[in-house]
């Protein structure tokens, strides 16, 4: 039986959106965002949750080199979205509302080619925006 | 009606990462500050998962006490204030939570019969943690 090991690497990041679909009127934006859709924006501090999955190399005892894993989430992730304006310093949000579903999403699409180059599976990306409202993203069903 | 369990237990512990397979300069290379001859230490937060059906008469998967019992004398024991490296089982496997991981969870699979062992997660840091459920997938 293969030593199949789930690795779990977590990091923080701060950044602000607002909710608006210019395909709504004024009053549905405020009724159905609530107030999410106030346009001069608001912030939270996110908590992703990485998780990759593979056997254990029985060299390295490692499923992967987590220095590579927190390489990868600085680069894709963090430098992308921490401390930005997600609608209007992500380039899939200035069409794309930026809901934690939507930044789960396109978080996975991020770091999943660069993973997949290392050798590492992707499993899932858990996104919370405050401790109490977190999603999760395990690929295309 | 069939539920699961949850219980968490603490233990520090000493390691060090390195493989006679590679040169000491690969090992540093791979292991980083891991390799340090001298080792160093975590708080190792083990989650364990039980399953089964609720007794009706008890209203439980298994008696805690058991599970506790079971996982002092098993799991806290051999590990509370030891240098991994140093105990048989890492002899010739390198200490890695992944490998800490598949070693508890085999110890309690073996020794705690109360309950089903569904999986081991184990948290090294605040912001590394590593699951192992027998090699299949577990649930989601």
């Amino acid at each position: 039986m293969s030593k199949y090991v789930y690795l779990t690497r977590k990091c923080e990041f701060s950044a602000s959106h607002y909710y608006h679909n210019p395909e709504f009127s004024a009053a549905e934006n405020r009724r159905i965002f609530g107030k999410c859709n106030n346009l001069n924006g608001h912030g939270h501090n996110y908590t992703l949750e990485l998780t990759v999955k593979g056997s254990v190399d029985s060299q390295t005892g490692f499923v992967i080199n987590l220095v590579d894993l927190k390489e990868i989430l600085n680069r894709e992730v963090l430098d992308v979205f921490d401390h930005r304006h997600l609608n209007k310093e992500v380039p899939e949000f200035a069409k794309q509302i930026p809901t934690s579903e939507n930044i789960a999403i396109s978080i996975w699409n991020r770091v999943e080619p660069k993973l997949k180059m290392l050798n590492a599976v992707i499993h899932r990306v858990r996104l919370y925006e405050t401790p109490d409202l977190f999603v999760d993203f395990y690929g295309e069903a | 009606m069939k539920a699961y369990l949850n219980r968490r237990y603490l233990f520090s512990a000493a390691h060090r990462l390195h493989s006679d397979v590679f040169s000491e300069s690969e090992n540093r290379y791979l292991y980083g500050k891991c390799n340090n001859p001298y080792g160093h230490g975590h708080n190792y937060i083990v989650e364990v998962c039980v399953s089964g059906q609720v007794d009706p008469k008890t209203g439980m998967v298994c008696n805690l006490v058991d599970l506790d019992e079971c996982v002092r004398a098993q799991v806290i024991e051999r590990y509370d204030h030891m240098n991994l490296n140093l105990l048989p089982e890492f002899k010739n496997v390198v200490p890695t939570t992944e490998n800490l991981c598949v070693e508890i969870y085999e110890i309690l699979k073996r020794e705690f019969q109360h309950a089903h062992l569904e999986r081991v997660r184990i948290e090294e840091t605040m912001m590394n943690s590593f699951e192992y459920a027998g090699g299949v997938e577990p649930r989601r």
